[in-house]
């Protein structure tokens, strides 16, 4: 192993690196959203189907991924702080937990909104939505296992355990449209097979994608900075810190 | 312009689904600086 690599999983070695990358990341996540929003409503064209409805896409589809996928990192990072008893991990967690919540509430908001319109309901209890609602449900019974706990390395435990089991609901909401019969519709996007919509509303989707992926980065580096800060408060390096600031 | 805002007259559920996701964009971005001065 890289002995190189693991000097960052020190907390005081991170820290720094994590402030310089912030704003990189921000950038990106500010220009990204701006490309992309300029393709969703003035490039892409209106669906022969449904109209101007489907540009809820654009926010819709990145969010979804995104709740999913932070779900995963945070569950590994947590499994990667009870295998190595790593202090950075479990605040890596941590740091991901509010903003994988944030983002399945916004799946589930514009998921509402677009199927008022298009299926003539805001809700149903289908097996895609109520995974994702449990997949939220998830989140913040992570956070609030964690808050609940005031010794750190055991709120990390306890707390990865609930994020390793709780991953098992992520298979279930990517898989749900294959396997139950359900009013959401299937995936518009396979890696097997060609996409099935124009390339331009493809083209906006991945871009808002990326810049959801960006924004992510900063927003998690920035918190776990908090987090650094508040748990390392004792200690030396965070004093010097703060009496420079 | 009006034509833009009124989506076809998708208006309040584009406009609610960007709105709300803007907004739990800006109140992340907000908690996390007063957090931030806080420390």
């Amino acid at each position: 192993m890289n002995s190189d690599l693991f000097r960052f999983a020190s907390p005081q070695a991170f820290f720094p690196v994590a402030g310089k990358l912030i704003p990189w990341f921000s950038v990106l996540a500010g220009v990204l959203a701006l490309a992309g929003l300029y393709i969703a409503f003035f490039v892409a064209p209106t669906d022969a189907t449904q109209g101007e409805a489907y540009r809820i896409i654009f926010i819709h589809v990145p969010a979804a991924w995104m709740s999913m996928f932070l779900y995963l990192v945070m569950a590994g990072w947590a499994a990667t702080g009870l295998a190595m008893n790593t202090r950075l991990s479990g605040m890596m967690a941590s740091a991901l937990a509010p903003t994988g919540a944030m983002f399945t509430f916004v799946a589930l908001w514009t998921g509402a909104l677009w199927g008022k319109p298009t299926w003539g309901t805001y809700w149903v209890w289908d097996a895609r939505l109520t995974s994702e609602l449990i997949l939220l449900f998830l989140y913040l019974g992570f956070i609030a296992l964690k808050n609940a706990i005031p010794d750190p390395a055991r709120a990390d435990q306890a707390g990865a355990i609930l994020a390793l089991v709780g991953a098992v609901n992520v298979p279930i909401i990517y898989f749900s449209v294959q396997w139950w019969n359900t009013l959401h519709q299937g995936s518009s996007i396979n890696l097997m097979a060609a996409p099935t919509m124009a390339a331009t509303m493809l083209a906006g989707m991945l871009v808002m994608a990326l810049a959801a992926w960006m924004y992510s980065i900063a927003v998690t580096l920035a918190r776990l900075r908090s987090i650094i800060l508040e748990r390392e408060r004792d200690a030396g390096w965070v004093r010097l810190q703060r009496a420079a600031a | 312009m009006s034509a833009f805002f009124a989506m076809g007259g998708y208006g309040f559920y584009i406009w609610g689904s960007y709105g709300v996701a803007a907004l739990c964009i800006f109140l992340e971005v907000f908690f996390l600086r007063s957090s931030k001065k806080k420390s």
